[in-house]
């Protein structure tokens, strides 16, 4: 989120200031004027009459307002989407460990076997895992859901992982095996931790597309956020379509953006501990890689 | 594999359907994200900002939520409906469900193109844009003649990237009436139960046949432009 910023020409000629402040002043009434025009498209479609009152007056349908939100938010977000978040996050965190040390042991059969359950599956639709789960191994659809998610953000977060480790200084892996540590206790004790650290945004980000991906969930009839938002305005009627979209996206939008607050807050902490243990030069991300879910790891300075 | 191979031409229409849509709106995604980079990096206040929200609303909420807006929200907001039309483009059917993938695709993958373009951007050193500038060039100009040139070639890697993730979000697609790869598979493992492994393995292997290639380049462009340092 908090990216940095650059805006081009920083330091222009009275010509182009003026040029600017017209640019702006135009853009501004256009802006406001399509922002209008939706409004008011809006307002004679009825969307400000009596769309929003479900959600605050219990006697609009039979079922009551407290319902509504308690449907919203306890169902479909705490016990839809963050329960698939919950338990998919730490069985993530662990398979794409397992797969980190398949990628670098030498064995040359188990290094081929991750190799290809990177490729196969971050080339597979998530969706596509999920409907297997249900049609050929029967399983439930939280278990789909969670099936669905682990095995591509497996692949996801081993490679992101694996970027992370290359980008430490080489010294740290000497180090340990000159202390005598086995291969797998320096991945497991001094890379892998240090790699999270550096890591963290490209992680934190993969959360976020994690708890996106829980919406998938909806296509294959398992309970969450938009199941409940779909239900509500099939009950309430086609009216209200656009109150529980908007409400579903300000739900998804909010808790996004806590994941991101919490991230931020993490990384000032652990960039701390990183200072005063004088681990050294603060290695730069590889290009491209981790970047295609924003230009997370260059924002510390 | 056996329903697979039996119903041949089903599984070229999900095919051609999920290039179709992945292709239209790749292309409609990376005009709009380049675009919507040049708003945030613009001079002009309200175009970043305007940029900025988009950017961040988007980008934090689903695509299934984004689909579910096309498909009630815009009918209810401003009237537009998209009429159901059933002409045929390059072997697919056009119906709602395809152009609501186009559209939803578009506005939604053009934000992580937008990301990604701005890194690049933000990747080129303030002095190219001053030097732009001084030389009386306009922010259009110095945009496109001088920043970008040199940040596409850094952002290429990571753009790929985001275009296999694009592919593969066709996927959602089959959740709202369009007849692509999963929407094949689901079809045939509900009429084929005894071979639902064999058709699922065979659509996997449709979709790796479009998305390895495309990571493999990835990795290797990323390696010339890492030597290029």
């Amino acid at each position: 989120m908090s990216a940095p910023r650059q805006v081009l020409y920083d330091v222009p000629g009275p010509k182009a200031i003026l040029r600017d402040k017209v640019f702006t002043a135009v853009f501004t009434v256009v802006m406001v004027g399509l922002l209008a025009l939706l409004v008011y498209s809006a307002y004679t479609r009825g969307i400000f009459d009596d769309r929003w009152q479900v959600l605050w007056d219990p006697q609009k349908g039979s079922q009551n307002a407290g319902d509504v939100w308690h449907a919203l938010l306890v169902r479909g977000l705490l016990e839809g989407t963050l329960k698939a978040v919950v338990i998919a996050v730490p069985i993530v965190a662990l398979t794409a460990t397992v797969l980190v040390i398949a990628r670098a042991s030498g064995n040359a059969i188990m290094r081929a076997l991750a190799y290809l359950f990177t490729h196969v599956f971050r080339g597979i639709p998530v969706l596509l895992t999920m409907y297997f789960g249900v049609l050929a191994l029967g399983l439930s659809p939280l278990v789909s859901v969670v099936l669905g998610l682990v095995v591509y953000n497996t692949a996801v977060v081993a490679e992101i992982l694996r970027a992370g480790i290359a980008a430490l200084p080489r010294g740290q892996r000497e180090a340990g095996l000159s202390l005598g540590l086995r291969p797998l206790s320096v991945l497991l004790r001094i890379q892998l931790p240090q790699a999270v650290r550096i890591m963290l945004p490209a992680l934190v980000s993969q959360i976020v597309v994690l708890l996106k991906d829980t919406s998938l969930g909806f296509i294959i009839a398992y309970s969450e956020l938009l199941t409940v938002t779909k239900n509500n305005y099939n009950y309430f009627g086609e009216p209200t379509t656009v109150v529980f979209v908007a409400v579903a996206f300000v739900i998804y939008i909010a808790v996004n953006m806590l994941v991101s607050r919490l991230a931020h807050w993490l990384e000032g902490r652990l960039s701390r501990t990183r200072t005063s243990a004088g681990v050294g030069d603060v290695p730069v991300a590889p290009p491209g890689g981790v970047m295609a879910a924003g230009a997370g790891a260059n924002t510390r300075a | 594999m056996g329903a697979l191979v039996e119903n041949a031409d089903l599984l070229w229409q999900g095919f051609t359907a999920t290039l179709l849509i992945s292709v239209v709106a790749g292309v409609l995604a990376f005009v709009w994200g380049v675009v919507l980079a040049g708003f945030r990096v613009s001079p002009i206040g309200p175009l970043r900002t305007f940029g900025a929200a988009y950017v961040n609303i988007v980008r934090n909420s689903p695509l299934t939520l984004m689909f579910l807006f096309l498909g009630g929200a815009t009918s209810a907001l401003v009237g537009i409906v998209i009429p159901v039309s059933k002409n045929t483009y390059f072997g697919v059917t056009v119906n709602n469900g395809i152009i609501f993938a186009i559209v939803a695709l578009t506005l939604y993958t053009a934000t992580f193109v937008c990301e990604v373009v701005r890194s690049g951007v933000n990747s080129v050193s303030v002095g190219q844009a001053e030097a732009g500038r001084s030389l009386g060039l306009t922010f259009g100009q110095t945009l496109a003649q001088v920043i970008l040139p040199q940040a596409f070639r850094s952002v290429i890697p990571p753009l790929i990237n985001v275009f296999v993730a694009h592919i593969k979000n066709s996927s959602v697609a089959a959740g709202f009436a369009a007849t692509e790869l999963v929407a094949v598979a689901n079809r045939l493992s509900n009429a084929n139960p005894s071979d639902v492994f064999g058709i699922f393995m065979g659509i996997g292997l449709a979709y790796l046949v479009i998305t390895v290639p495309l990571s493999i380049a990835a990795e290797q462009l990323e390696k010339k432009v890492a030597v290029a340092r």
